[in-house]
């Protein structure tokens, strides 16, 4: 571990104590997890904690962890993810927190620390369905108007459920149920890490 | 006294200067914005869900088609998020070839910017001049891989091929004789390499007739000054990077600050803006272009000086070479593998960003250890710049929407996704 990440990791343990559920170092990338309850005040405080001091969030994700290596996980099905960066120290971070219920998932936004999170807080929903409650315009913004279901969901069809045409009878454009038949030309093999000796 | 009430504008999705499929609606307070809502996704392809269901190297492709106008630089951080994973070691002229690829990739994006800004406020000569000189760099893009647009010419562990010793040249035909061609193929008699050192040679001199034409100009800068003003506070608050977050007087560059492949061995400086309008951040781009060709020129100098191979001996990640494949039954069997399964990327996830022409271009990859992606996210520098039109876009005049969208430089291939 560099020292940088090492002082990196040392000022989180300092700042966020208990808060921090784990703390890992991979590949010169520091990834904490949070708890959804503690997570707005951890997010405050990587923002206002001069030694820690992330000016920016660069991104955040959502990720439906449900067929994560090919096998079913039953609770805490959706994730967030964000990646903050400090301009000031030069690092960056990973933050990871888990969404409580599967049925509902639903974490706090974070819009009043970080106004860049809007958007990424609306594709979240959009996408996966999570609900950040305090998010004053959490309407659909990728897919269509009207859209029925979270496309990004493991259990969604990648060719979806319904197809547009241009009707020339009733001349207006209608959906109907998709026509396409799923196809998978490579299939998703897992296969275990000491598979030909890389 | 008649009633006053705002006023409701339909901007796009067929408009112009609204540089794609940008819906944005309008509110008016006479001629001044009060509110501007952006409504994007009308060019969503939902490309992260597909590359869900495609080999790793399948998915490469697609990244071409995010941002449109700066292919290349789209394949660079994926393919170092696949690299930070599989944890390989690329070889050297292929870390030159790339970076020398991402500058010619910074240039083109930015003479189209140039272009289409000018078109957008007023200066309708500029797309011609700049789309002369793309002309000469997209058959650079051409000549290496190909296609004069998606490359798909990076790859995971190095970059597909070496560059090319010779061009192609241009034919005589009845309409145009061969004195008349001569000139045209002057430049492209040599190797590529040639061809790029000439055209780096003239492009400092063009950018100063760019700037001749526009930087001193009066309506120019009546439409650009003091139009879109971000203080760096709000530039970090919107999560701004690139020319956005430089403008707005914060010097930050990920080839500087957190130098991937070659940049730290390079020279080459950071423009940053002063007041953080329209102007300065005009004004940085075209700093970058002056850059990006200093840095061609040292990328050309040292690749014309340093032959080696250009792909990863990896062969459970680099396909073996033609040739060796035929003759010896490993080599076939690394291609079997390769071609049917693909890749197989240890588990794990990792973040690379790279310092897109637009901004931090970042790819967040997630593998659960399969031949496909558990999750793919892209960080696309445009849906962030564009998430704050609305902070940009208030209390402006209607035609300054359109000097505003023209600064962000906004592609909706990477914003819609």
């Amino acid at each position: 571990m560099s020292a940088k990440l090492e002082a990196l990791s040392h000022n989180l343990q300092k700042h966020l104590g208990d808060r921090v559920k784990s703390l890992r170092e991979a590949l010169g990338e520091v990834t904490i997890e949070v708890d959804a309850a503690d997570y707005l005040v951890v997010m405050q405080t990587l923002r206002d904690q001069p030694e820690l001091s992330f000016e920016e969030l660069i991104d955040l994700c959502g990720v439906d962890y449900s067929t994560y290596g090919n096998v079913q996980r039953v609770g805490g099905r959706f994730a967030v993810v964000s990646h903050l960066l400090s301009i000031s120290h030069n690092w960056r971070l990973r933050v990871r927190c888990f969404a409580m219920d599967d049925n509902f998932p639903s974490l706090p936004s974070v819009t009043s620390v970080w106004s860049s999170v809007n958007w990424f807080e609306r594709e979240a929903f959009d996408l996966l369905g999570i609900v950040f409650p305090g998010h004053n315009d959490l309407r659909r913004i990728l897919t269509d108007y009207g859209f029925v279901g979270h496309p990004f969901r493991k259990d969604f069809p990648i060719s979806g459920y319904v197809e547009m045409r241009y009707d020339p009878e009733q001349q207006r454009v209608i959906y109907q149920p998709v026509t396409i038949e799923p196809r998978e030309v490579t299939p998703r093999i897992v296969r275990e890490a000491t598979y030909g000796n890389v | 006294m008649p009633e006053l009430r705002n006023f409701t504008l339909n901007f796009g999705p067929q408009h112009p200067a609204a540089h794609g499929v940008l819906r944005m609606v309008l509110e008016l307070d006479g001629e001044v914005v009060m509110r501007a809502d952006p409504h994007i996704g009308l060019l969503h392809r939902a490309t992260e869900k597909l590359a869900e269901n495609k080999t790793w190297i399948q998915s490469l492709p697609y990244m071409d088609r995010l941002d449109y106008v700066s292919m290349m630089c789209n394949e660079h951080a994926y393919c170092l998020a696949v690299e930070k994973l599989l944890q390989i070691e690329v070889p050297l002229r292929a870390q030159y070839i790339r970076v020398m690829f991402d500058e010619i990739t910074r240039i083109l994006n930015h003479l189209l910017w140039v272009g289409c800004h000018g078109l957008d406020v007023g200066a309708m000569t500029m797309v011609l001049y700049a789309f002369r000189e793309r002309e000469d760099l997209v058959d650079a893009y051409e000549a290496v891989s190909g296609a004069r647009m998606h490359a798909a010419y990076y790859r995971p562990g190095g970059v597909y091929r070496d560059l090319p010793d010779r061009l192609p040249q241009y034919q005589e035909s009845k309409w145009k004789s061969a004195a008349q061609i001569k000139p045209f193929n002057e430049a492209r008699s040599g190797s590529l390499l040639d061809f790029l050192d000439d055209f780096v040679g003239r492009f400092p001199k063009l950018l100063d007739e760019y700037e001749t034409l526009l930087t001193d100009n009066r309506i120019w800068k009546q439409r650009l000054v003091n139009v879109g003003i971000v203080s760096p506070e709000r530039a970090l608050q919107r999560g701004f990077s690139g020319p956005m977050l430089r403008g707005s007087g914060i010097a930050w560059d990920l080839r500087k600050k957190q130098p991937y492949e070659v940049y730290d061995r390079l020279d080459f400086d950071i423009p940053v803006g002063v007041t953080g309008d329209s102007y300065d951040r005009y004004l940085v781009r075209m700093e970058e272009m002056r850059q990006s060709n200093r840095i061609v020129r040292q990328c050309i100098d040292w690749l014309r000086q340093n032959p080696g191979p250009v792909m990863s001996d990896n062969h459970k990640v680099a396909p073996p070479d033609r040739e060796a494949m035929k003759s010896n039954m490993e080599e076939l069997i690394h291609h079997f593998k390769l071609c049917t399964e693909g890749i197989h990327v240890p588990e794990g996830e990792a973040y690379s960003a790279v310092e897109h022409p637009k901004g931090e271009f970042g790819i967040y990859l997630l593998s659960d250890g399969a031949n496909k992606p558990y999750r793919l996210k892209i960080r696309a520098p445009g849906y962030v710049h564009l998430s704050a039109m609305d902070e940009m876009v208030r209390g402006h005049m209607l035609a300054d929407v359109v000097t505003i969208i023209g600064s962000q430089d906004v592609v909706f291939g990477e914003i819609d996704r």
